[in-house]
């Protein structure tokens, strides 16, 4: 006797003798939404873990390659799902609407890939900072709320290391690609990590944020600078 | 400042108020505006003092930035703005707002049929003798709109504020321009997700019901269009909205082709007052379905196979009309729209409108379509066949709708209605004799 936390149908499960003695896992989608919930599967890129035909390093990567100052700031980023418009439209829900209970729809996930995903075990996770308006709009950020969930399920402990400045307050998602690739560094180290970083983010489009992230964190002594976003 | 005619009647979160931040402390310690609280919390049961949702699966935990407390607020109008339980609701407390004074408001000079006079006047009475409800039961394409008309005038007159309420934006971006044409002088509101029309001040506002839950007490009038349409009896939010939305003596009128068997219980039991329109506005009768009965017909329809019944109907008909065909599900539509070849149309079609209006400017001959044509679309000439029409989408309101398809212009006051069946049910039994007994109705005057 559930709602389906997307369209808020009833979700009907079908009762067998082993859910009426072990109630199944709490789904929080109901079937139609569930199967339009599509993961990354099969070969992806090396450094951003978008979906390709074959394991290969893809084009915007390449460009990050090419780009003296960003090389080598980041190991890779690991997304969980493709950015479809089905995609768009949880995100929307989630971050632009508030609906911050959604969250809950990425958590089985978050919690069955993140340990597969990266090669060490220790770092400190380090989520993507709003500006302080956009984080009263909004009442809460959604890389923080990702971070928590991974942070319950890897015994790592989150430290905000970073801030935005708030004069680059613009939204990421009404940019072009170029433009965001023009765009200052909008962050500012609060603290100095030693450790291997985790940077936590909802979305990785050009990878623009990340890459600014990584590359203060990097000029601050942090080994090595993985990511994980939900969506590329 | 008047802030009167932008916020008086109206309920809105503080991100909502046009206004600055000291404007906002001023008229509050003026107490101009007044605070509610947005979620209110008793012996264990939530409310959402926006939406009235009671269901606590809708509520949810937000560990919330602005007040660095963890605390509820509300999914089930998440999508018209977030409710914090941290928030309050705002109200206006100051003036009341003075509408402009019209001696003949009304510019609209076409004349009422005696049956729509009496509706007319039935509703203009009932606003004037503050009568709670009043059930309009027209048969479709009787003129519902025009009915409207004298009430309305009357009440602009009076400086009343009227609203009317549809469960559809496409029947609010219809009504508009009319009523812009039949009030030219009156401000009118149109209130839909997105709506270019919404200037916060209106007299007259024209909403989709989701639109009313920011609106408090405001309004003398209240008339809600196709009251049996879905959403309008799925949701529970939507009636508690539309109560909220009035004023405490304020009339409630309700349009119908369809009423509800609740409703239906009710003018039974003598509960709501009704007033009949059973005849057209051209004068002739509603066409009554033809029942036909093909063995087998969901295994035809599953293997693509053409129905007996429909293929006799389709040589023997006359192909000056259009054709409508409703098929229940949506498989089954691409189904026939294949075997056919022709045109099909569902609800989540992107091209639905382009189709729709091809439709009407004669371009397709035949369209196939779910039920989503139901109701609210006038094609002047076309015959009507339902596949299937024991199929449970079909209830009788559905099919006593989709009969009243045909027949819709003066030109063309007849059409064939053809319910294809496996087997009758009590709906179509019940869609026909409703048909019949509106008919009746209307010959006895």
């Amino acid at each position: 006797m559930t709602y389906c936390l997307k369209c808020q149908d009833w979700i009907s499960q079908s009762v067998t003798w082993s859910t009426l003695f072990l109630p199944s896992q709490q789904t929080s989608l109901c079937d139609s939404c569930n199967s339009q919930l599509v993961r990354i599967n099969g070969a992806i890129c090396e450094k951003c873990g978008r979906q390709m035909p074959s394991r290969m390093i893809c084009d915007d990567c390449k460009k990050w390659q090419t780009n003296d100052k960003y090389r080598d700031v980041l190991q890779f980023n690991r997304p969980l799902f493709p950015y479809t418009p089905f995609m768009q439209e949880i995100i929307t829900q989630w971050k632009y609407r508030g609906d911050y209970q959604l969250k809950e729809i990425f958590t089985p996930y978050i919690k069955k890939e993140i340990r597969n995903f990266y090669p060490t075990k220790s770092f400190t996770i380090v989520p993507i900072p709003l500006t302080d308006e956009r984080h009263q709009e909004r009442a809460f950020n959604q890389a923080t709320a990702i971070a928590e969930v991974i942070a319950t399920h890897y015994e790592n402990s989150i430290i905000t290391a970073l801030s935005r400045k708030s004069s680059h307050s613009e939204k990421q998602s009404k940019k072009s690609r170029q433009q965001r690739i023009k765009t200052k560094n909008p962050f500012f180290l609060t603290k100095s990590l030693e450790t291997d970083v985790l940077l936590v983010d909802d979305i990785y489009t050009t990878g623009m944020t990340i890459h600014h992230a990584a590359k203060l964190l990097k000029e601050a002594g942090s080994p090595n600078i993985y990511s994980f976003t939900l969506a590329r | 400042m008047n802030f009167s005619k932008t916020l008086a009647g109206k309920l809105l979160l503080t991100s909502e108020l046009p206004l600055t931040k000291p404007t906002i402390d001023y008229l509050i310690r003026t107490d101009q505006l007044k605070q509610l609280p947005s979620i209110t919390t008793k012996y264990g049961r939530y409310q959402c003092n926006r939406c009235g949702n009671k269901n606590k699966q809708l509520f949810a935990n937000i560990p919330c930035a602005r007040c660095n407390h963890t605390h509820l607020y509300c999914r089930n109008c998440v999508q018209t703005g977030r409710v914090l339980q941290c928030d309050t609701l705002i109200t206006w407390n100051g003036t009341v707002p003075s509408w402009s004074l019209q001696a003949q408001p009304c510019y609209w000079t076409g004349t009422l049929t005696p049956p729509q006079q009496k509706a007319a006047q039935s509703i203009t009475q009932a606003i004037s003798t503050h009568q709670n409800e009043l059930l309009i039961w027209a048969v479709c394409g009787s003129g519902k709109t025009e009915m409207l008309f004298p009430a309305i005038t009357k009440s602009i007159k009076e400086r009343k504020r009227i609203c009317i309420a549809t469960p559809r934006a496409d029947v609010v971006r219809e009504l508009f321009p009319r009523l812009q044409h039949a009030f030219p002088h009156t401000e009118i509101e149109a209130l839909y997700a997105d709506s270019p029309d919404r200037t916060d001040k209106g007299q007259l506002i024209i909403s989709t019901t989701h639109q009313l839950i920011r609106y408090h007490e405001a309004f003398d009038v209240m008339i809600i269009d196709e009251i049996d349409a879905f959403p309008f009896h799925h949701d529970q939010t939507l009636p508690y909205l539309t109560d909220r939305a009035c004023k405490l003596d304020a009339t409630s009128i309700y349009l119908t082709a369809t009423p509800r068997p609740e409703h239906k219980r009710k003018i039974r039991q003598r509960k709501l007052p009704v007033q009949f329109v059973p005849i057209r506005f051209h004068g002739y009768p509603l066409p009554i379905p033809t029942l036909k009965i093909e063995i087998n017909l969901r295994k035809k329809l599953k293997q693509g196979t053409e129905p007996k019944a429909l293929q006799q109907f389709l040589v023997t008909r006359s192909t000056s009309r259009q054709l409508l065909i409703f098929v229940p599900t949506i498989e089954l539509l691409k189904k026939v729209a294949d075997h056919y070849q022709e045109v099909a149309v569902h609800a989540e079609d992107p091209a639905r409108k382009e189709k729709v209006d091809q439709f009407r400017q004669k371009k397709i001959k035949t369209l196939v379509t779910t039920t989503i044509l139901e109701r609210g679309v006038t094609f002047p000439s076309v015959d009507v066949v339902v596949l299937d029409a024991g199929h449970h989408v079909f209830d009788e309101a559905a099919l006593v709708q989709i009969a009243g398809r045909a027949g819709r212009s003066p030109g063309d006051p007849t059409g064939d209605v053809l319910f294809i069946h496996q087997g009758k049910t009590n709906a179509m039994e019940d869609a026909i004799a409703q048909i019949k007994m509106m008919n009746k109705k209307g010959k006895k005057r």
